[in-house]
Protein backbone atom coordinates (compact mmCIF):
# COMPACT_ATOMS: atom_id res chain seq x y z
CA UNK A 1 0.00 0.00 0.00
CA UNK A 2 1.27 3.30 -0.81
CA UNK A 3 -0.79 6.17 -0.13
CA UNK A 4 0.13 9.73 -1.75
CA UNK A 5 -1.73 12.83 -0.18
CA UNK A 6 -1.36 16.53 -0.85
CA UNK A 7 -2.95 18.97 1.78
CA UNK A 8 -4.06 22.43 0.92
CA UNK A 9 -5.12 25.67 2.62
CA UNK A 10 -4.45 28.61 3.70
CA UNK A 11 -1.87 29.19 6.32
CA UNK A 12 -2.90 28.89 9.65
CA UNK A 13 -6.07 26.78 8.91
CA UNK A 14 -3.87 23.49 10.72
CA UNK A 15 -2.38 22.23 6.93
CA UNK A 16 0.70 21.42 7.86
CA UNK A 17 -0.50 20.08 11.29
CA UNK A 18 -2.69 17.55 10.23
CA UNK A 19 -0.27 16.43 7.83
CA UNK A 20 2.06 15.99 10.82
CA UNK A 21 -0.50 13.68 12.64
CA UNK A 22 -1.45 12.26 9.94
CA UNK A 23 2.33 11.05 9.04
CA UNK A 24 2.91 10.45 12.66
CA UNK A 25 -0.28 8.04 12.86
CA UNK A 26 1.82 5.61 10.01
CA UNK A 27 4.62 6.18 11.82
CA UNK A 28 3.03 4.58 14.58
CA UNK A 29 1.68 1.02 12.75
CA UNK A 30 4.91 0.61 11.18
CA UNK A 31 4.86 2.12 8.47
CA UNK A 32 7.59 4.56 6.54
CA UNK A 33 5.87 7.88 6.03
CA UNK A 34 7.52 10.84 4.20
CA UNK A 35 6.29 14.86 5.40
CA UNK A 36 7.21 17.39 2.20
CA UNK A 37 5.72 20.70 3.44
CA UNK A 38 5.96 23.98 0.46
CA UNK A 39 8.42 25.90 2.14
CA UNK A 40 9.54 29.67 0.71
CA UNK A 41 9.18 32.80 1.76
CA UNK A 42 5.28 32.56 2.70
CA UNK A 43 3.27 34.52 4.71
CA UNK A 44 0.01 35.21 7.08
CA UNK A 45 -2.42 34.65 4.95
CA UNK A 46 -0.70 33.36 2.00
CA UNK A 47 -1.20 29.26 0.48
CA UNK A 48 0.04 26.80 2.20
CA UNK A 49 0.51 22.96 1.37
CA UNK A 50 2.19 19.61 2.45
CA UNK A 51 2.97 16.17 0.65
CA UNK A 52 1.96 13.14 3.31
CA UNK A 53 3.28 9.52 1.37
CA UNK A 54 2.52 6.62 3.99
CA UNK A 55 3.75 3.10 2.83
CA UNK A 56 4.72 -0.35 3.59
CA UNK A 57 7.84 0.36 0.94
CA UNK A 58 10.98 2.77 0.89
CA UNK A 59 9.22 5.63 -0.06
CA UNK A 60 10.42 7.50 -3.56
CA UNK A 61 9.79 11.37 -4.41
CA UNK A 62 8.56 13.92 -2.01
CA UNK A 63 7.70 16.22 -4.93
CA UNK A 64 4.83 14.52 -6.75
CA UNK A 65 2.46 16.16 -9.85
CA UNK A 66 -0.32 13.66 -9.00
CA UNK A 67 -1.98 12.17 -5.98
CA UNK A 68 -4.03 9.37 -5.20
CA UNK A 69 -5.79 11.89 -2.74
CA UNK A 70 -5.99 15.85 -2.69
CA UNK A 71 -7.56 17.71 0.30
CA UNK A 72 -8.77 21.36 -1.07
CA UNK A 73 -9.45 24.00 2.00
CA UNK A 74 -9.58 26.72 -0.05
CA UNK A 75 -10.37 28.47 -3.56
CA UNK A 76 -6.42 28.84 -4.47
CA UNK A 77 -6.22 25.23 -4.05
CA UNK A 78 -9.09 24.10 -5.77
CA UNK A 79 -7.50 25.87 -8.88
CA UNK A 80 -4.54 24.47 -8.41
CA UNK A 81 -4.61 21.08 -7.48
CA UNK A 82 -8.60 19.71 -8.74
CA UNK A 83 -6.47 18.51 -11.88
CA UNK A 84 -3.30 17.04 -10.04
CA UNK A 85 -5.47 14.00 -8.57
CA UNK A 86 -5.02 10.63 -10.11
CA UNK A 87 -8.18 9.33 -12.38
CA UNK A 88 -9.83 7.22 -10.22
CA UNK A 89 -8.70 9.23 -7.07
CA UNK A 90 -10.13 11.14 -4.22
CA UNK A 91 -10.93 14.96 -4.21
CA UNK A 92 -12.39 16.38 -0.34
CA UNK A 93 -13.08 19.95 0.35
CA UNK A 94 -14.48 22.17 2.43
CA UNK A 95 -17.21 24.03 0.73
CA UNK A 96 -16.78 26.63 2.86
CA UNK A 97 -15.27 29.75 0.31
CA UNK A 98 -15.22 27.58 -2.40
CA UNK A 99 -17.19 29.69 -5.65
CA UNK A 100 -16.13 27.56 -7.92
CA UNK A 101 -16.61 23.64 -6.72
CA UNK A 102 -15.01 20.85 -8.75
CA UNK A 103 -16.43 19.13 -11.69
CA UNK A 104 -14.12 16.43 -12.50
CA UNK A 105 -16.25 13.29 -13.65
CA UNK A 106 -13.49 10.42 -13.26
CA UNK A 107 -12.52 10.65 -9.70
CA UNK A 108 -14.75 10.68 -6.44
CA UNK A 109 -15.39 13.49 -4.83
CA UNK A 110 -16.29 14.20 -1.48
CA UNK A 111 -17.49 17.06 1.10
CA UNK A 112 -16.44 18.22 4.36
CA UNK A 113 -18.17 20.97 6.19
CA UNK A 114 -15.72 21.16 8.52
CA UNK A 115 -15.61 25.33 8.94
CA UNK A 116 -19.34 25.10 9.94
CA UNK A 117 -19.20 22.15 12.10
CA UNK A 118 -15.73 23.66 13.81
CA UNK A 119 -17.65 26.76 14.84
CA UNK A 120 -20.56 24.68 15.87
CA UNK A 121 -18.47 22.65 18.38
CA UNK A 122 -17.16 26.20 19.54
CA UNK A 123 -13.56 25.86 18.49
CA UNK A 124 -12.07 27.01 15.18
CA UNK A 125 -8.37 24.87 15.76
CA UNK A 126 -9.84 21.89 15.47
CA UNK A 127 -11.00 22.48 11.91
CA UNK A 128 -8.28 20.27 10.58
CA UNK A 129 -9.21 17.52 12.49
CA UNK A 130 -12.38 17.63 11.46
CA UNK A 131 -11.06 17.58 8.03
CA UNK A 132 -8.57 14.37 9.04
CA UNK A 133 -11.47 12.56 10.37
CA UNK A 134 -13.29 12.56 7.12
CA UNK A 135 -10.63 11.80 5.09
CA UNK A 136 -10.17 8.69 7.67
CA UNK A 137 -13.76 7.98 6.67
CA UNK A 138 -13.31 7.55 3.13
CA UNK A 139 -9.77 6.05 3.34
CA UNK A 140 -9.02 4.26 6.19
CA UNK A 141 -5.60 4.08 5.62
CA UNK A 142 -4.65 4.15 9.53
CA UNK A 143 -6.06 2.47 12.73
CA UNK A 144 -7.67 4.97 14.89
CA UNK A 145 -5.42 3.75 18.01
CA UNK A 146 -2.97 5.07 16.11
CA UNK A 147 -4.16 8.49 14.93
CA UNK A 148 -4.69 8.88 18.76
CA UNK A 149 -0.89 7.83 19.55
CA UNK A 150 0.10 10.01 16.73
CA UNK A 151 -1.76 12.93 18.34
CA UNK A 152 -0.11 12.81 21.41
CA UNK A 153 3.22 12.35 19.35
CA UNK A 154 2.58 15.48 17.57
CA UNK A 155 0.71 17.94 20.38
CA UNK A 156 3.15 19.03 23.42
CA UNK A 157 2.17 17.49 26.01
CA UNK A 158 1.02 20.89 27.89
CA UNK A 159 -1.97 20.89 25.76
CA UNK A 160 -2.97 16.67 26.03
CA UNK A 161 -5.66 18.01 28.12
CA UNK A 162 -7.03 18.76 24.39
CA UNK A 163 -6.93 15.30 23.38
CA UNK A 164 -10.85 14.13 23.97
CA UNK A 165 -11.76 17.29 21.92
CA UNK A 166 -9.51 16.20 19.36
CA UNK A 167 -10.76 13.07 19.04
CA UNK A 168 -14.58 14.36 19.04
CA UNK A 169 -13.36 16.39 15.86
CA UNK A 170 -12.13 13.08 13.53
CA UNK A 171 -15.56 11.57 14.85
CA UNK A 172 -17.35 14.42 13.66
CA UNK A 173 -15.85 14.41 10.01
CA UNK A 174 -16.16 10.74 9.96
CA UNK A 175 -20.00 11.63 10.66
CA UNK A 176 -20.50 14.42 8.06
CA UNK A 177 -18.24 13.88 5.70
CA UNK A 178 -20.60 13.19 2.02
CA UNK A 179 -19.87 11.79 -1.48
CA UNK A 180 -21.05 14.19 -4.26
CA UNK B 1 16.09 -2.59 23.79
CA UNK B 2 13.46 -1.00 22.33
CA UNK B 3 14.07 1.35 18.98
CA UNK B 4 13.97 4.86 19.29
CA UNK B 5 12.09 5.96 16.59
CA UNK B 6 10.66 9.78 15.87
CA UNK B 7 8.85 11.81 12.72
CA UNK B 8 12.25 14.57 12.31
CA UNK B 9 12.84 16.91 9.64
CA UNK B 10 15.87 16.33 8.30
CA UNK B 11 18.17 19.30 9.77
CA UNK B 12 16.38 18.08 13.49
CA UNK B 13 17.49 15.03 12.84
CA UNK B 14 21.51 15.83 12.52
CA UNK B 15 21.29 17.86 15.51
CA UNK B 16 19.84 15.33 17.61
CA UNK B 17 22.22 13.08 15.99
CA UNK B 18 25.03 15.08 16.87
CA UNK B 19 24.79 15.31 20.13
CA UNK B 20 24.08 11.25 20.26
CA UNK B 21 27.77 11.00 18.22
CA UNK B 22 29.40 12.15 21.04
CA UNK B 23 30.10 15.67 20.14
CA UNK B 24 32.02 18.38 22.06
CA UNK B 25 30.86 21.76 20.12
CA UNK B 26 28.64 23.29 17.30
CA UNK B 27 29.53 26.84 16.51
CA UNK B 28 26.44 28.05 14.22
CA UNK B 29 24.93 31.29 12.70
CA UNK B 30 21.57 30.58 11.13
CA UNK B 31 20.50 30.96 7.91
CA UNK B 32 17.35 29.26 5.82
CA UNK B 33 17.05 26.43 4.64
CA UNK B 34 19.07 25.02 7.79
CA UNK B 35 18.23 26.99 10.76
CA UNK B 36 16.39 24.68 12.63
CA UNK B 37 19.87 22.73 13.34
CA UNK B 38 21.03 25.40 15.72
CA UNK B 39 17.11 26.01 16.85
CA UNK B 40 17.04 22.57 17.51
CA UNK B 41 19.80 22.63 19.33
CA UNK B 42 19.15 25.53 21.56
CA UNK B 43 15.72 23.99 22.47
CA UNK B 44 17.14 20.62 23.36
CA UNK B 45 20.10 22.13 25.67
CA UNK B 46 22.43 19.30 25.33
CA UNK B 47 25.34 21.08 27.55
CA UNK B 48 22.49 20.02 30.28
CA UNK B 49 22.96 16.65 28.71
CA UNK B 50 26.17 15.74 27.81
CA UNK B 51 28.04 18.95 28.44
CA UNK B 52 28.23 19.41 24.90
CA UNK B 53 28.90 23.35 23.93
CA UNK B 54 26.34 25.08 21.33
CA UNK B 55 27.45 28.78 20.01
CA UNK B 56 25.50 31.32 17.90
CA UNK B 57 28.42 33.18 16.51
CA UNK B 58 28.90 36.57 15.35
CA UNK B 59 29.36 35.59 11.68
CA UNK B 60 29.87 32.34 9.55
CA UNK B 61 33.90 33.21 9.37
CA UNK B 62 34.01 33.14 13.40
CA UNK B 63 31.75 29.89 13.60
CA UNK B 64 34.49 27.41 11.22
CA UNK B 65 37.45 29.27 13.09
CA UNK B 66 35.70 28.19 16.52
CA UNK B 67 35.29 24.87 14.53
CA UNK B 68 38.94 25.40 14.32
CA UNK B 69 39.65 25.67 17.58
CA UNK B 70 38.11 22.99 19.00
CA UNK B 71 39.05 20.59 16.59
CA UNK B 72 43.04 21.70 17.02
CA UNK B 73 42.29 20.56 20.53
CA UNK B 74 40.86 16.93 19.79
CA UNK B 75 37.40 18.00 20.21
CA UNK B 76 34.15 16.74 17.94
CA UNK B 77 33.18 19.83 16.77
CA UNK B 78 30.64 20.93 13.93
CA UNK B 79 29.32 23.84 11.87
CA UNK B 80 26.75 24.24 9.19
CA UNK B 81 25.08 26.71 7.04
CA UNK B 82 23.93 27.01 3.67
CA UNK B 83 25.21 27.80 0.76
CA UNK B 84 26.32 31.74 0.62
CA UNK B 85 27.40 31.10 4.52
CA UNK B 86 29.42 28.39 3.26
CA UNK B 87 31.08 30.15 0.42
CA UNK B 88 31.96 32.34 3.91
CA UNK B 89 33.39 29.34 5.28
CA UNK B 90 35.77 28.33 2.48
CA UNK B 91 38.96 30.39 4.04
CA UNK B 92 38.72 28.74 7.39
CA UNK B 93 37.79 25.30 5.73
CA UNK B 94 40.75 25.16 3.94
CA UNK B 95 43.10 26.23 6.27
CA UNK B 96 41.54 23.03 8.63
CA UNK B 97 42.65 20.80 5.60
CA UNK B 98 45.55 22.29 5.57
CA UNK B 99 46.34 21.56 9.18
CA UNK B 100 44.80 17.80 8.85
CA UNK B 101 41.91 18.67 10.93
CA UNK B 102 38.79 16.74 11.78
CA UNK B 103 35.88 18.40 12.05
CA UNK B 104 32.10 18.56 10.49
CA UNK B 105 30.27 20.68 8.46
CA UNK B 106 26.99 20.59 6.82
CA UNK B 107 25.96 22.56 3.64
CA UNK B 108 22.21 22.28 3.34
CA UNK B 109 22.20 23.66 -0.30
CA UNK B 110 19.79 26.21 -1.79
CA UNK B 111 19.23 28.01 -5.39
CA UNK B 112 22.96 30.49 -6.07
CA UNK B 113 24.66 32.06 -7.22
CA UNK B 114 25.12 34.81 -4.74
CA UNK B 115 22.32 35.04 -1.90
CA UNK B 116 19.82 33.25 -4.57
CA UNK B 117 16.44 31.75 -3.40
CA UNK B 118 16.11 29.77 -0.65
CA UNK B 119 14.60 26.90 -2.52
CA UNK B 120 16.78 23.44 -2.97
CA UNK B 121 19.42 23.28 -4.95
CA UNK B 122 22.35 21.04 -5.64
CA UNK B 123 24.54 23.87 -7.47
CA UNK B 124 27.72 23.61 -4.72
CA UNK B 125 28.67 20.51 -6.04
CA UNK B 126 32.13 22.12 -7.65
CA UNK B 127 32.76 23.96 -4.81
CA UNK B 128 32.45 20.87 -2.07
CA UNK B 129 34.32 18.30 -4.58
CA UNK B 130 36.88 20.09 -6.14
CA UNK B 131 38.01 22.57 -3.42
CA UNK B 132 36.30 25.45 -2.89
CA UNK B 133 39.18 27.08 -0.85
CA UNK B 134 42.57 27.75 -2.23
CA UNK B 135 45.52 24.64 -2.37
CA UNK B 136 45.32 21.23 -3.35
CA UNK B 137 42.97 19.78 -0.74
CA UNK B 138 40.24 17.75 -0.20
CA UNK B 139 36.72 17.32 1.77
CA UNK B 140 35.62 14.13 2.39
CA UNK B 141 31.75 14.59 1.03
CA UNK B 142 28.99 12.62 2.53
CA UNK B 143 24.80 13.46 0.39
CA UNK B 144 22.62 12.15 2.37
CA UNK B 145 18.73 10.75 0.69
CA UNK B 146 16.64 10.79 3.52
CA UNK B 147 16.28 11.70 6.99
CA UNK B 148 17.72 8.45 8.37
CA UNK B 149 20.62 8.85 6.74
CA UNK B 150 20.77 12.97 7.59
CA UNK B 151 21.02 11.06 11.12
CA UNK B 152 23.70 8.11 10.66
CA UNK B 153 25.57 10.34 8.45
CA UNK B 154 26.78 12.73 11.44
CA UNK B 155 28.67 10.00 13.70
CA UNK B 156 29.89 8.42 10.14
CA UNK B 157 31.25 12.09 9.57
CA UNK B 158 32.98 12.54 12.48
CA UNK B 159 34.74 8.96 12.23
CA UNK B 160 35.64 9.68 8.78
CA UNK B 161 37.07 13.15 9.87
CA UNK B 162 39.04 11.80 12.86
CA UNK B 163 40.25 8.35 10.92
CA UNK B 164 41.52 10.59 8.06
CA UNK B 165 42.47 14.12 10.04
CA UNK B 166 39.95 15.81 7.27
CA UNK B 167 37.18 17.81 7.46
CA UNK B 168 33.80 15.75 6.58
CA UNK B 169 31.15 17.80 4.56
CA UNK B 170 27.55 16.76 4.96
CA UNK B 171 26.44 17.94 1.47
CA UNK B 172 22.49 18.35 1.65
CA UNK B 173 19.66 20.61 0.24
CA UNK B 174 16.71 22.35 0.89
CA UNK B 175 14.24 19.05 0.73
CA UNK B 176 15.74 16.57 2.67
CA UNK B 177 16.84 19.49 5.47
CA UNK B 178 12.90 20.52 4.82
CA UNK B 179 10.73 17.23 5.06
CA UNK B 180 9.72 14.74 7.68
CA UNK B 181 10.67 11.16 7.72
CA UNK B 182 10.94 8.37 10.39
CA UNK B 183 14.32 8.03 11.72
CA UNK B 184 15.58 5.23 14.27
CA UNK B 185 17.65 7.33 16.53
CA UNK B 186 20.97 5.74 17.72
CA UNK B 187 21.78 5.47 21.71
CA UNK B 188 23.72 8.17 23.01
CA UNK B 189 27.77 7.84 23.10
CA UNK B 190 29.93 9.34 26.04
CA UNK B 191 32.24 12.49 24.62
CA UNK B 192 35.16 11.39 24.65
CA UNK B 193 37.33 12.18 27.61
CA UNK B 194 40.22 14.26 28.31
CA UNK B 195 42.58 11.32 29.13
CA UNK B 196 40.65 9.99 26.08
CA UNK B 197 41.67 12.68 23.84
CA UNK B 198 45.30 12.56 24.33
CA UNK B 199 45.73 8.60 23.92
CA UNK B 200 43.68 8.85 20.74
CA UNK B 201 45.09 12.49 19.30
CA UNK B 202 48.71 12.58 19.63
CA UNK B 203 48.42 15.82 17.60
CA UNK B 204 46.14 17.92 19.53
CA UNK B 205 47.23 20.85 21.61
CA UNK B 206 46.47 19.15 24.94
CA UNK B 207 48.69 21.25 26.95
CA UNK B 208 52.77 20.13 26.62
CA UNK B 209 53.89 17.10 29.01
CA UNK B 210 57.43 17.34 29.78
CA UNK B 211 57.90 13.74 27.91
CA UNK B 212 57.25 15.42 24.44
CA UNK B 213 57.70 18.41 22.03
CA UNK B 214 55.29 21.12 22.02
CA UNK B 215 52.45 20.46 19.28
CA UNK B 216 52.01 22.61 17.05
CA UNK B 217 48.90 23.72 14.57
CA UNK B 218 49.45 25.41 11.33
CA UNK B 219 48.99 25.12 7.70
CA UNK B 220 51.96 28.01 6.99
CA UNK B 221 55.40 26.35 6.17
CA UNK B 222 57.30 28.74 4.03
CA UNK B 223 59.78 26.51 3.09
CA UNK B 224 58.77 25.54 -0.72
CA UNK B 225 60.61 22.43 -0.76
CA UNK B 226 58.08 21.22 2.86
CA UNK B 227 55.53 22.51 1.49
CA UNK B 228 55.82 20.18 -1.21
CA UNK B 229 56.76 17.13 0.60
CA UNK B 230 53.24 18.40 2.77
CA UNK B 231 51.07 18.54 -0.41
CA UNK B 232 52.90 14.77 -1.44
CA UNK B 233 51.54 13.33 1.81
CA UNK B 234 48.31 15.14 1.54
CA UNK B 235 47.62 13.78 -1.98
CA UNK B 236 48.49 9.96 -0.81
CA UNK B 237 46.02 10.96 1.62
CA UNK B 238 43.11 11.50 -0.36
CA UNK B 239 44.28 8.52 -2.91
CA UNK B 240 43.98 5.98 0.22
CA UNK B 241 40.16 7.76 0.70
CA UNK B 242 39.72 6.92 -2.93
CA UNK B 243 40.54 3.52 -2.80
CA UNK B 244 38.99 2.52 0.50
CA UNK B 245 36.37 4.84 1.27
CA UNK B 246 33.48 4.95 -1.80
CA UNK B 247 29.88 4.03 -0.94
CA UNK B 248 26.96 4.43 -3.35
CA UNK B 249 23.92 2.55 -3.55
CA UNK B 250 22.92 0.80 -6.85
CA UNK B 251 19.24 0.76 -7.13
CA UNK B 252 17.87 -2.10 -10.33
CA UNK B 253 20.74 -2.03 -12.10
CA UNK B 254 21.12 -5.53 -12.73
CA UNK B 255 18.97 -5.62 -15.66
CA UNK B 256 19.23 -2.06 -16.61
CA UNK B 257 19.77 -0.77 -20.33
CA UNK B 258 19.68 2.83 -18.78
CA UNK B 259 21.60 4.18 -15.46
CA UNK B 260 20.41 7.24 -13.79
CA UNK B 261 23.12 8.75 -11.67
CA UNK B 262 21.62 11.19 -9.25
CA UNK B 263 22.53 11.72 -5.31
CA UNK B 264 20.74 13.50 -2.36
CA UNK B 265 17.09 14.61 -3.55
CA UNK B 266 17.58 14.09 -7.03
CA UNK B 267 17.97 10.26 -6.10
CA UNK B 268 15.06 10.13 -4.71
CA UNK B 269 12.98 11.68 -7.72
CA UNK B 270 14.63 9.44 -10.03
CA UNK B 271 14.13 6.38 -7.88
CA UNK B 272 9.94 7.41 -8.79
CA UNK B 273 10.68 8.41 -12.45
CA UNK B 274 12.51 4.31 -12.31
CA UNK B 275 9.33 3.21 -11.10
CA UNK B 276 7.39 4.93 -13.60
CA UNK B 277 9.77 3.97 -16.54
CA UNK B 278 9.77 0.22 -15.69
CA UNK B 279 6.02 0.53 -15.44
CA UNK B 280 6.60 0.93 -19.55
CA UNK B 281 9.25 -1.67 -19.98
CA UNK B 282 12.42 0.07 -20.48
CA UNK B 283 14.71 -1.20 -18.12
CA UNK B 284 16.62 1.61 -15.75
CA UNK B 285 18.43 1.56 -13.09
CA UNK B 286 20.28 4.21 -10.17
CA UNK B 287 22.99 4.89 -9.08
CA UNK B 288 23.01 7.28 -5.75
CA UNK B 289 26.57 8.35 -4.89
CA UNK B 290 26.46 8.50 -0.82
CA UNK B 291 30.28 9.56 -0.89
CA UNK B 292 30.70 12.59 -3.70
CA UNK B 293 34.46 12.46 -2.65
CA UNK B 294 35.66 10.18 -3.06
CA UNK B 295 32.88 9.13 -6.23
CA UNK B 296 32.30 5.96 -7.33
CA UNK B 297 33.71 5.84 -10.78
CA UNK B 298 34.81 2.40 -10.69
CA UNK B 299 31.00 0.81 -10.53
CA UNK B 300 29.97 3.41 -13.56
CA UNK B 301 32.82 2.37 -15.28
CA UNK B 302 31.89 -1.54 -15.06
CA UNK B 303 28.49 -0.76 -16.13
CA UNK B 304 29.41 1.35 -18.94
CA UNK B 305 30.45 -2.06 -20.58
CA UNK B 306 26.86 -3.05 -20.86
CA UNK B 307 24.39 -0.10 -20.39
CA UNK B 308 23.37 2.12 -23.16
CA UNK B 309 24.02 4.99 -21.55
CA UNK B 310 23.90 7.26 -18.36
CA UNK B 311 21.74 10.30 -17.37
CA UNK B 312 23.00 12.60 -14.52
CA UNK B 313 19.96 14.42 -12.75
CA UNK B 314 20.82 17.32 -10.29
CA UNK B 315 19.62 20.42 -9.54
CA UNK B 316 22.39 22.60 -11.33
CA UNK B 317 23.37 23.62 -14.58
CA UNK B 318 25.47 19.96 -14.54
CA UNK B 319 28.60 19.87 -12.54
CA UNK B 320 28.40 15.96 -10.83
CA UNK B 321 28.02 15.01 -14.99
CA UNK B 322 31.49 15.85 -15.26
CA UNK B 323 32.44 13.29 -12.92
CA UNK B 324 30.22 11.02 -14.77
CA UNK B 325 31.91 11.61 -17.83
CA UNK B 326 35.09 10.89 -16.41
CA UNK B 327 34.43 7.55 -15.08
CA UNK B 328 32.33 6.59 -18.08
CA UNK B 329 35.83 7.14 -20.51
CA UNK B 330 33.10 7.86 -23.67
CA UNK B 331 32.45 4.32 -23.66
CA UNK B 332 28.48 5.23 -24.09
CA UNK B 333 26.31 8.48 -24.62
CA UNK B 334 26.65 10.73 -21.07
CA UNK B 335 24.23 13.87 -20.63
CA UNK B 336 22.45 16.13 -17.66
CA UNK B 337 19.29 16.89 -16.71
CA UNK B 338 18.17 19.31 -14.14
CA UNK B 339 16.68 22.40 -12.86
CA UNK B 340 18.55 25.67 -11.22
CA UNK B 341 18.18 28.25 -8.75
CA UNK B 342 15.40 26.24 -6.54
CA UNK B 343 13.29 25.13 -9.00
CA UNK B 344 12.68 21.15 -8.64
CA UNK B 345 11.62 18.54 -11.67
CA UNK B 346 9.02 16.26 -11.47
CA UNK B 347 9.55 12.46 -11.74
CA UNK B 348 7.51 12.77 -14.86
CA UNK B 349 10.51 15.70 -16.53
CA UNK B 350 13.06 13.13 -15.60
CA UNK B 351 11.19 10.49 -17.37
CA UNK B 352 10.91 13.06 -20.29
CA UNK B 353 14.42 13.60 -20.49
CA UNK B 354 15.97 10.58 -20.63
CA UNK B 355 13.80 9.76 -23.32
CA UNK B 356 14.71 12.60 -25.33
CA UNK B 357 18.62 12.83 -24.48
CA UNK B 358 19.56 9.60 -23.94
CA UNK B 359 16.93 6.79 -25.66
CA UNK B 360 16.09 8.91 -28.66
CA UNK B 361 19.67 11.15 -28.32
CA UNK B 362 23.28 10.73 -30.42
Amino acid sequence: MTEEIIIAGFGGQGVLSMGKILAYSGLMQGQEVTWMPSYGPEMRGGTSNVTVIVSDERISSPILTQYDTVIILNQQSMDKFESTVKPGGILIYDPNGITHHPTRKDISIYKVDAAVAASEMGNQKIFNMIVLGGYLKVKPIVKMENVIKGLKKSIPERNHKLLPLNEQAITKGMEIIEKI
Amino acid sequence: MEKEVKLMKGNEAIAEAVIRAGADGYFGYPITPQSEVIEYLMAEQPWERTGMVVLQAESEVAAINMVYGGAACGKRVMTSSSSPGISLKQEGLTYIAGAELPCLVMNCVRGGPGLGTIQPAQSDYFQTTKGGGHGDYRLIVLAPASVQEMSDFAELGFDLAFKYRNPVMILTDGIIGQMMEKVELKPQKARKTQEEIIKECPWATVGKPTTRERNIITSLDLVAANQEKFNIKLQAKYKEIQEKEVRYEAIKCDDADYILVAYGCSARLCMKAIDLLRANGIKVGLIRPITLFPFPSKILFELANRVKGFLAVELSAGQMVEDVELAVKNKVIVKHFGRMGGMIPSPEEIVEALEQKIIGGK
